[in-house]
Formats: structure tokens, sequence, C-alpha cells
């Protein structure tokens, strides 16, 4: 029965605010409770505001609240999709680019010239310092994207004055001009017809900020706040950031997308995984990230709801081609064949991952079904050997990456496994780990033989694997650890990315995957899924292949009470 | 008197300068410098390194781009309320059990308490962290797993310390939030508890039974004096002396044991924060928080010196 007098009520929404406690701990602080609820009273709204709260535990702490400024996907995952918008989205759960702030646009024949229209009805968020004037404009998208392009800009310096995403993508040779053609259209101008680019401004780094929200900072002489304090137009506003603790949000009442959203976001940063995943059985979170695969194998044999998307990420096994016996392209596919890739699918990833046959996964529009799978084969890859003169065998060293990713939850484990294969083969293997960032620079500097890495794109597109991981120009001086140039496909992918019909560009990315099966620069080894628990009250939670979370149109069901609750309102 | 108090002062002088000496080096072993010193000679640079500590310039986290200072100050309350809550609990729990012990010596209360806390005192802490863990949030259900409040509270962090910033939002949440807050502290108290607790039990006990042989207990008795009044009012106030010293030498393995407990419980406070400092390489956030976990512990020593001097005129005399 409900208890009608409001006294009786406020005391029993205090104690629904208290979950998973024993009868024992609940009766002792009731008695407590009592002692003092005469000096205790308590504001319904607020109470019942607190209740429609979603936590999500999170992996680690961002490292800052402008995507502009960050490169980790746990900052992207606090910031763009919650605080920021882009001019174009993606579809909750897909790849097809969607309108977002930008109603509309249209390409210019030649293909470089891209006008938006932007919607005008978009409010920015408001704080204790900053009341928004009007509504988002031409003037705000110039600039978001001119704070990182011109070094001349006033807000260039603040905070470091380094836009990584920005640089690395090089927006700022490919952006030539962004002009205002009207309060609510702008137009980017680029040196050069750049197929990906609305997929690029989909990424986080493209997210609009403020300009009156600078400007405001400029009186107040704090600049640098527009890095911390964060005013966006997305659907929860920022409220309060406790370093390695948590980040709360509120739901932002003027988002111009009114889907359903819980008032109260909070982020439980929770680093280790076997951590976060007792706070998530105790009910102390309703969305946990990363789980390990032993996990969801506990979550699925408990009934417990796993949302699970195939991502757009590779795993692979790089031989660097600049050092024998790796030059030789024989030897190479010698070795992707001595590898029983099931069984490490199996060990490492417990079946939550698809055997990797291209470097792109099976979602990407440009996606080569016709390429044969690499065949395990003892025998064929010792044939193989022998006929490129290596009848003897040989040693090398695979590198193998001392962290924990969404592509590789367990390189080391991975390496072992690729040790004994290739011990069959008359290989002789050492594995070899370094603490993360030594082990990039000195895989930048080239002093591996081999190396298990992978890649998770940020957009959609596949030019994002094939340029950064196999282009010549990434061998000099990117991620392409397999240090494979190779003209043909090179030409192939810069055709594809200046292309601007799909249809083209289809074509050039499939004959480029068949020229990487041929000179097999890396052996493909899995597409791992992108996978988050949730608590079966939870619905609407979509994680884009890309593998970012995204809380709009979360919701809570009516029936999720905390225990307190269900028991008071019996 | 005086002359005690110079020579306490001058080793706290010449310790801080140690450990000054100590994080220096450190500092000049790192990839990232920490500060950026004007001169080439080493010995300037560690002069113009203590100017910049004075100034409260502890550096910047090579991470998250924050002022050390700033980071460590930020979550050294946290720290220190477990630490009090510890203390307190380690306190009067291990009195309690050493004066019962003392007093049922040879019993086998006496036995059995001695043996648990021994057991208590030899178990890794982090092991005995996460067994309770197990057993109390997980199994049982009674106690939170990790953080300082249910998120379902939105406290406003004006003082740091969980405990007042609940008091200061009663009009809000009245104190269901103190109790929540509370409710989330019983469990890494507890566990940082535990080694503190089987020491001060067994300090206790002996120390007690030494001053129950002794002369004037024995006139006590003679004099008709009940039991409990010679425990409580003659024997305990001289027991107490050696407790009070070997409290105090725990405080630098309660800090130790915090970054464990911490740790395991997601607890906001120095210690999580450091052990992520280190994972991440983070050198000036390591360098800094070390010299002020440093300075607490000797500053806490120093303190305690001085109470004991205070209360022990026999120690005022330099040796």
């Amino acid at each position: 029965m409900i208890k009608k007098s409001n006294e009786n009520n406020d005391l029993m929404i205090n104690s629904s605010l208290y979950r998973d406690l024993s009868r024992r701990a609940r009766l002792l602080i009731s008695l407590a409770a009592l002692a003092c609820c005469s000096c205790a009273p308590s504001d319904n709204e607020k109470a019942d505001d607190a209740k429609d709260l979603l936590v999500y535990c999170s992996e680690g702490s961002p490292d800052g609240f402008n995507p502009q400024l960050v490169t980790s996907g746990t900052s992207y995952d606090a910031t763009a999709n919650i605080i920021y918008n882009q001019l174009v989205t993606y579809k909750p759960g897909t790849t097809e680019i969607a309108p977002s702030l930008a109603k509309s646009w249209h390409i210019s024949d030649d293909g470089l010239r891209y006008t938006f229209n932007l919607r005008d009805d978009i409010t920015f968020h408001g704080s204790q310092i900053f009341t928004p004037s009007r509504s988002m404009n031409a003037d705000d998208v110039i600039f978001s994207f001119n704070r990182q392009r011109l070094s001349s800009h006033p807000y260039h310096g603040i905070s470091g004055g380094r836009y990584p995403y920005f640089t690395a993508q090089s927006m700022g040779q490919l952006i030539k001009d962004i002009r205002k053609t009207g309060e609510h259209q702008v137009e980017f101008i680029l040196t050069r017809p750049e197929s990906p680019f609305l997929s690029i401004l989909a990424t986080p780094f493209a997210s609009i900020l403020s300009a009156e929200y600078a400007q405001q900072l400029n009186r107040l002489h704090r600049p640098e706040w527009i890095d911390s304090k964060p005013i966006g137009t997305g659907p929860f506003r920022f409220e309060r950031y406790e370093p390695d603790a948590y980040i709360r949000y509120k739901r932002f009442d003027n988002y111009f997308n009114q889907s359903k959203r819980v008032k109260n976001l909070v982020f439980a940063i929770t680093p280790d995984a076997a951590m976060r995943f007792a706070r998530f059985s105790a009910g102390e979170c309703d969305v946990m990230s990363y789980p390990l695969p032993v996990h969801l194998r506990v979550a699925q044999k408990n009934d417990l709801k796993v949302v699970q998307t195939p991502g757009l990420n590779v795993a692979y096994w790089a031989f660097n081609t600049e050092k024998p016996p790796f030059h030789d392209a024989k030897v190479r596919r010698a070795l992707t064949m001595a590898i029983d890739r099931e069984a490490i699918l199996q060990t490492v990833y417990d079946r939550q991952a698809t055997l990797a046959t291209n470097p792109i996964p099976p979602s990407s529009w440009a996606y080569n079904k016709n390429i044969q799978k690499v065949t395990y084969s003892k025998r064929r890859a010792t044939e193989l050997l022998a006929e490129a003169g290596y009848a003897n065998g040989f040693s090398i060293d695979i590198w193998a990456m001392p962290i924990q990713r969404a592509y590789n939850p367990n390189a080391r484990k991975m390496a072992e496994m690729i040790q004994q294969d290739l011990a069959d083969i008359n290989v002789d293997a050492r594995i070899i780990t370094y603490e993360w960032g030594t082990f990039l620079s000195r895989l930048a500097q080239g002093l591996h033989h081999s190396v298990l890495l992978g890649w998770n794109a940020d957009n959609a597109d596949p030019n994002n694997f094939f340029s950064p991981l196999l282009s010549c120009n990434s061998a000099i001086s990117g991620n392409n650890y397999a240090k494979w140039c190779n003209n043909q496909f090179d030409d192939l992918i810069l055709k594809g990315r200046t292309s601007a019909a799909q249809s083209d560009r289809t074509e050039y990315y499939l004959k480029a995957q068949e020229v990487f099966k041929r000179e097999a620069p890396w052996l493909t080894i899995a597409h791992a899924n992108n996978s988050v628990l949730i608590q079966p009250e939870i619905s609407g939670l979509t994680v884009s292949p890309i593998g970012n979370i995204n809380f709009e149109g979360v919701t809570i069901h009516e029936g999720k009470s905390k225990p307190a609750e269900t028991k008071e309102r019996q | 008197m005086f002359a005690t108090l110079l020579k306490q002062i001058g080793t706290l002088i010449i310790s801080l300068l140690g450990l000054t000496v100590l994080t220096f080096i450190l500092s000049l072993q790192s990839d990232t410098p920490v500060h950026t010193y004007q001169s080439n000679s080493v010995f300037i640079q560690y002069f113009e390194y203590l100017q910049f500590l004075l100034d409260g310039n502890w550096g910047t986290s090579s991470i998250h781009k924050r002022s050390v200072l700033k980071d460590f100050l930020q979550h050294f309350p946290a720290t220190i309320e477990l630490i009090l809550l510890a203390m307190v609990l380690a306190v009067t729990a291990g009195l309690g059990l050493g004066i019962v012990a003392s007093t049922r010596r040879g019993g086998w209360l006496d036995n059995t308490l001695m043996t648990s806390s021994l057991i208590g005192y030899s178990m890794p802490i982090f092991w005995w962290g996460m067994l309770l863990v197990l057993l109390f949030s997980l199994t049982l259900g009674w106690t939170p797993v990790a953080g300082r409040i249910d998120f379902a509270y939105d406290i406003e962090p004006y003082t740091r310390f969980m405990l007042i910033d609940t008091l200061l939002h009663h009009n809000q949440y009245g104190f269901s939030a103190f109790l929540n807050a509370l409710h989330h502290l019983v469990l890494p108290a507890i566990t940082l508890s535990t080694i503190p607790m089987a020491i001060v039990a067994r300090m206790t006990r002996s120390s007690l039974l030494a001053v129950l042989k002794s002369e004037y207990i024995r006139t006590a008795r003679s004099k008709g004096i009940s039991n409990q009044r010679i425990i409580w009012v003659h024997a305990l106030r001289n027991a107490l002396q050696p407790i009070l010293t070997i409290s105090g030498v725990q405080i630098s393995i309660i800090m130790s044991g915090v970054i464990i407990t911490e740790y395991i419980f997601a607890w906001p406070g120095i210690g999580k924060w450091l052990l992520e400092a280190v994972s991440r390489r983070d050198f000036a956030s390591i360098q800094g928080g070390v010299l002020a976990l440093s300075i607490i512990v000797i500053a806490f020593n120093l303190a305690l010196d001085f109470i004991s001097i205070y209360l022990n005129p026999r120690l005022r005399r330099p040796s």
C-alpha cells in the first residue's frame, strides 16, 4: 500500500535511494534515521530526479573535455556524443552518415566545395558563467574549425595548441577555407577532392563549440575554461568531474532531438575490469564498459544482457618487410599459413570475434568477399619456406603489445600460441614486450621483426584502415608497422580516396585488397565485437561499430525499482 | 626541554632535505622534465627545485595537464577520512580486545583473541580486502563494492570530506546521504584497520600485563580496590605510553595500507591517484605524491614525539 502522508512519503523516498542494503543494515540505518528524522526534511522532486539515474562504469578517466584536444576512446565517450554534436553523425549502431547539426549538405561536382545548411533551432548549454543569447550558427562552426586550423586564431594556443586528430588527418592541408554563406549556412573549400570528408566530419574532433562562450571567457580572462568547463549542444550537459572518481551529467532539456533520456548520467570511473564487473554484479552500475571475454561468458550464463556489435577493428600480426627474411613475400605467406587462427579465436577471444580475411571488417561497404581465406596448413607452409630458401628455418622476434585493447584482449597469450605454431615449422620465435610508450616509440623506429597489434577505426570510411596502416607515407612516419610500401596498392588507395563516386571507390578498394592478400604484409587475425553489459531494465542503448557508446534514447524501465523501494511500496 | 625541541626540529629539517634530494634525483631521471631549470649545474638546480616547491609549483601532470599539488589536495581529504576512521577503529577495538585478553590471561578467550590478532596481522591486505568484498558485498550484499557514496546523491564537494559534505546537503537529503557515505566507509576502514588493530591489541595486552605485575598495583589490590577500577584507572593510564608510541609508528604501515585499500575499493584518494600515476608513468605526480606523503609521515611522527615529551618528563632531557 502506498502511504499518502507527505511526511511518510519523504521518508520513503529517502530510503528508496538506498539500494542493495541487507535487512540488518537497513534496520540499523532506519533506527539512526528515525532518531533524526524530525530534522531531516527532503525535497520530493529532487529525490525523484535522483532516481532517474543511469550509472555507467567506464574504464578510465578522460584526458580532457574537449574532443579537439584528445584522441583516446575513453575521452571521446565522455565528450563527443554526450556534451557535443558534430555537423553530421552516424545513424545509431550503424556506419551510415546522417544529419545532425547540419540538416542537409551539398557537394559540388568537382568535390571541392561542401555546403552545409545548419539547423536554426540548436541551443548551447548554459552554466553559472554563461547564458547563451543566440542559437547555434555559422560562426560557431567556423570558430570550432579555425581554432584547430589557424595558428593565428586567438584560441589556437590555448591548452597547449595541439590538435592531434586534426593534424593526423592532414585537415590543415585539406581545408583551404571555411566561409559563412548565410547565418545558418557554411561552406568548406578543399584543396583536393576527399571522399571520406563527410565521415571525417562525423568524428569527435569535429565537435562544434560555442563562439559566444569563447567571447565570454575572454571577458573573464579565463579562455582555458573552454576546455575544462565544456559547453556544447549535446543531449547532456556537463555538471561535475571528480578526477579518477566520477563525471556527472544532467539531461539538457532544450536539446534539439527530443529523444527519451535519463535525467542524470554518471560515469563511475573504474579502471580495473574485475572491479567493474563486481560493481555491475552488485547493481552499482547499470552499464559496464569493456567486459573481458570471461565476463561475457558469466553474463550469458546468468541471463544478463549483453549489447554487442561487430567492431570496425582488426587485430593483425605485421611483418617488418624491411628486414630479412620478411622482405620476401613467399616467407610472409608461409608464416600466415602456419598459424592456427581458429585456436586463437577460441583461446584469446573466447569466440567473441570473427576471423579476419581482409584488413577491413566485413561490415564495410568496400569489403572484398571474393578473397580466399588463408588455409591453415603446416605442410604447405614448410614447402613454401623451402622454396624461399629457408628449409632449415630461422629466428625472429614477435613483439606483443603490453596492454589490453578491444581488438586484442591478450596479445601475450596470442604471441605464445603463434610461437608454438612457428616452432612446428622450424621457426624460432622470441616474444618481446615493453612498457606501452616505449613499445610504440621503438616500433616507430622499426626495431621489430614482427608485431602483434591492431586498429580501431575512428570513422567508418574504409580509407581509415588503408591510408594510416598500409600506405607508403605511413610507412615512413605513421602506423604502417609492416613498413610495407607497394606502389600498385598505394596508387589504388589514393584513387579510392580521391574518387567521388562510391562505385569507383569500391572497385579500387576491392583491387587493393587483392594486392594486399597476394603480398601478405600482415596475417589478419580477428575482428572483435564491441560489447557492453547492461542491467535488464535498461533499453535503447547502442554501441556503434566504431566503439562509441551513445546514451541518447536510453531509458530505464518503470520496473527498475531499487530493492528498498519495492519493499516499501508493496 | 628547549634543547630537545631544537634537536627534533633539526632532525625534521635534515629528513626533509634528504627527501627532497631523493625526489630531485628521481626528477632528473625521468624522460619528461617536471621543472625547467635555469642553471646547468645540478647543485644550483637543486636549489631551484627547492624554490619551486616552496612556491607551490610541484609540477604538472604529464597525462592530465593539471597541477600536481592541486591534484594531491583534491584527493587528500578522501584518504584522511578513511585513515581517521580506520585509526579510530584500530585503536578502540585494539584497546578493547587487548584489555579483555589481559584480564583473561591464559584462558580460551585470550588464546582465541591473540590467535585472531596474529592472523589479522599476517593477512596480506589486498587478499583480506578482496575476501571482505566477496563475502559482504557480493555474497551477502550488505556493503557497497566501491566508491564513496551512492550516485543517487548529488553531493557538491565543498570540503571534499564526504561525511561533512553530506551533512552540508542536509536540506536536500536529510541524514540518509550521510549514512550512505558512512556505509561506504565501513568495509575499506575495516580492511585498513585490521593490521594496526592486531598490533594495538597485542601491545595493549602485554603492556597491561607488565603494569599489572608492578608493586603499586599490588598495593592497590591489597587496599581492596576493585579489579575494574585497578585496570581502568590505575593500570591503563600507565600502559598507554608504549601503546601511544606504537600507534604513532603505525602511520607508515597505514599509509602503505591505504594505497592498496583505495585500489581495492576504487576509493578516490591519494593511494589510488599514486598507483594510477605509476601505471601511466606520470613522473610529476609520482614525485609530488611521494614527497607529500613522506612529509606527512615525518610531520606526524614529529608531532607524536612532542606529545610524548609533553606527557613524559623523563624524555625532556636530551640523551
